[in-house]
């Protein structure tokens, strides 16, 4: 059994194979459950559909889904250029630092106009810290995965120095948290009587203008054009300098942005730790939904399912998050293998072709 | 016809038999626990889970317990905190310091369940706090460790510097400055309550440095593990972690809440719960020392214990003064102790310990 390119990816499999993947993430999921003595069934239930039985539910996974889908589209723009940034969780805490700073700031004031301030300096703050990289790239062609990389660890010292230190709430007994921000400060609900808010707008907004520009603007094109092949881009005269610092602003701008509207959200304070790892998670959602933002929203939403999902295994069924961690695993191993099939075809023969190269 | 009355009737009597049966078998209490670790740290976490197995096997079928484990701090725990209390969970424990204000949160919108949050200090008419002492449990374990130290140098990994970290490095280093005046204390801070890659770098980073009692409050095994291969003494953290470091573990500070946890399911089965604050040590058994070493001389055995008895007895404080701060400045006057509204937001470091401390 070998694998063998095609001439052109295949639009049958572009359909299939993520049917494909979710029947294999199914059996094997139920396999894997059966082993383990939980009645299958009932773990597949609990992990897929139980957790959006009802209107809470539904919240909370919108909520979940919202930080990865800006994240991920936003890095999903450098990606089409070859521009790998891996900062993300770096730039996410900073945008929180920034808006945190801002609503801190502004803990006096009330008005319509404190919320979208404190937005914006998530944005600015999320933006100037990809700005690092950008500036390294292109001044000293530093590989911008590994200083990328390397300032989130810099960017969550920084976050915990300021909660531990000179932002530390009076009121909190020396615990590492800023006081709570002010209701001008945080973000009204979307749903009355949930944890969701207006921020989730901001998805289907930001996915359809990164779309547009994606697949409509010149932008967008010298983007995919430097993507695919850098020599023919600087042949047709596209600065490669601006691709990256395009699509590194964006990208965390977006993750600021996020990392605000989780301080703003359901946090409501700075804490150590903002993010589990969105702007890692993000990455997975990026690559899953193929760099499109349409395939980036439905890769966020399953991904946010497989967290809420895991916890309402834990709770009814007692399923270890052990195990709840190999089958999230499974479900991304599916579908990223299930994707080779839109360029490969699967030969049984046992005999080796021979023939020109490809 | 008949076949109709018959089947109505066996319904009725099928309908009466169940309803009987619900009353005999009393629904029972669920209880929900909420960790910030996975339950194989070894450390913190895996204690209150061995809690909540105590609970479990001393209720039987009056308890169905559920956890949920490596919830991170920050907008996931009141999702899942909210989740138990949604799913019938009538008492619940959040048992990390980052989980309060969703704890106190999510209390305001179930009165009717119990919450009990650790290491806290929201309170609310449904929510309990509780914490061990664990300082007191430092300080017999900083005497043997000053006796048994050769450089003179300790080590601490601690996850974050928040007062209760810094209360028990303090307990330690008074303790083993009274036995060695020349110890200090070197303090890293990992900034996470279980990375044992890190715990591992913090461990070599130290004895490299030539510390040779390596103490630990963050969760996992790894500087038990680290000491035993480099041959310096350990103290382990939550469990008894000899396993990972016979030769090594020089005693654990353990946290026990098996008793707690069950008292407290016992108040909630009776009626009598109330919103208490509970901050208890060795008189309630809520930390313990494992085992000493038996490569360690008889004579630090003794005095070490003899220190536990004292402070269990309330005879001996481990705060009581004369102590001084980094900078030379008596804090705590001979013949006075810190009070617990004192110890409760320590944010300065007594002297011998070398180590940041935000200001």
């Amino acid at each position: 059994m070998r694998l063998e390119a095609r001439l052109e990816p295949s639009r049958a499999m572009m359909v299939a194979a993520p049917l494909l993947a979710v029947a294999a993430t199914l059996a094997a999921g139920g396999l894997l459950f059966a082993a383990l003595g939980f009645d299958p069934l009932a773990a597949l239930f609990t992990f897929f559909v139980s957790p959006l039985g009802d209107l809470t539910g539904v919240s909370e996974w919108l909520l979940k889904a919202t930080p990865l889908a800006l994240i991920a589209i936003g890095l999903a723009l450098g990606f089409r250029g070859n521009v790998w940034n891996i900062g993300a969780e770096g730039q996410l805490t900073m945008g929180a630092v920034a808006a945190g700073g801002t609503a801190l700031a502004l803990y006096e004031a009330s008005g319509f106009w404190v919320l979208p301030l404190v937005l914006t300096a998530g944005v600015l703050g999320g933006a100037a810290y990809a700005a690092l990289p950008a500036v390294l790239r292109t001044r000293f062609h530093a590989n911008e995965i590994l200083t990328s990389l390397m300032l989130n660890y810099v960017a969550i010292l920084v976050l915990a120095w300021l909660v531990h230190g000179p932002w530390r709430s009076p009121e909190g007994y020396n615990f590492p948290e800023t006081r709570m921000f002010t209701d001008a400060a945080l973000l009204p609900a979307l749903i009355e009587g949930t944890r969701l808010h207006v921020g989730a707008l901001f998805v289907p907004v930001v996915a359809l203008v990164v779309w547009a520009v994606l697949s409509r603007s010149f932008l967008g094109f010298q983007i995919k054009v430097i993507g695919l092949t850098p020599a023919a881009g600087s042949y047709a005269g596209f600065s490669p300098n601006r691709v990256i610092w395009f699509s590194l602003l964006v990208g965390g701008g977006l993750a600021g942005l996020a990392g605000a509207m989780e301080v703003c959200g359901p946090i409501g304070q700075l804490v150590p730790s903002v993010s589990p790892g969105y702007g890692y998670t993000a990455i997975i959602a990026a690559f899953l939904g193929r760099s499109h933002p349409l395939g980036i929203v439905l890769a966020a939403l399953l991904l946010a399912l497989t967290y809420l999902g895991g916890d309402a295994a834990q709770i009814a069924l007692a399923v270890p998050l052990a195990v709840i961690q190999v089958f999230q695993g499974m479900i991304l191993f599916f579908l990223l293998a299930a994707d080779v099939l839109i360029r490969y075809r699967v030969r049984f023969s046992a005999r080796v072709q021979t023939g020109g190269t490809r | 016809m008949s076949l109709m009355r018959r089947a109505s009737l066996a319904a009725l009597l099928a309908l009466a038999l169940g309803g009987i049966g619900r009353v005999q078998a009393a629904e029972p209490l669920k209880v929900g626990f909420v960790y910030v670790g996975p339950i194989g740290d070894y450390g913190y976490s895996y204690q209150h889970d061995q809690g909540r197995l105590a609970v479990e096997k001393a209720f039987g079928d009056k308890v169905k317990t559920t956890y949920v484990e490596n919830v991170p701090e920050g907008a996931d725990a009141e999702r899942v905190i909210r989740e138990l209390a949604a799913t019938g969970h009538k008492l619940i424990f959040s048992t990390s310091f980052g989980f309060m204000n969703a704890t106190a949160k999510v209390a305001k919108q179930y009165p009717d369940v119990k919450f009990e949050h650790a290491t806290g200090y929201q309170r609310g008419p449904n929510l309990a706090t509780y914490m061990a002492r664990f300082y007191e449990s430092r300080f017999p374990a900083g005497i043997a460790a000053g006796r048994l130290t050769k450089t003179h140098k300790l080590g601490y990994i601690a996850p974050f510097p928040i007062p209760e970290m810094v209360r028990s490095i303090n307990a330690f280093a008074l303790a083993a400055r009274s036995v060695d005046p020349q110890a200090e204390v070197r303090v890293v801070w990992v900034n996470s309550w279980y990375d044992p890659g890190k715990e591992r770098e913090a461990a070599e980073a130290l004895i490299a440095q030539g510390v040779d009692v390596v103490a630990q409050q963050s969760d996992s095994a790894a500087p038990v593990q680290a000491a035993e291969r480099a041959g310096v003494w350990a103290i382990g953290q939550a469990s008894d972690m000899t396993r990972f470091g016979p030769r090594a573990q020089l005693t654990s500070c353990m946290e026990i809440w098996s008793g707690y946890y069950i008292d407290r399911v016992r108040a909630v089965l009776d009626g009598t719960w109330k919103p208490d604050d509970t901050w208890e040590g060795f008189n309630k058994d809520m930390v313990r020392l494992a085992p000493f070493n038996p490569a360690i001389p008889p004579a630090v055995k003794a005095e070490a214990e003899k220190a536990e008895a004292e402070i269990r007895a309330k005879t001996r404080h481990p705060f009581a003064g004369p102590i001084k701060d980094r900078s030379g400045k008596v804090r705590v006057p001979a013949g006075q102790t810190l009070s617990d509204a004192e110890l409760l937001k320590m944010n300065w470091f007594v002297e011998g310990v070398v180590g940041s401390l935000p200001k």
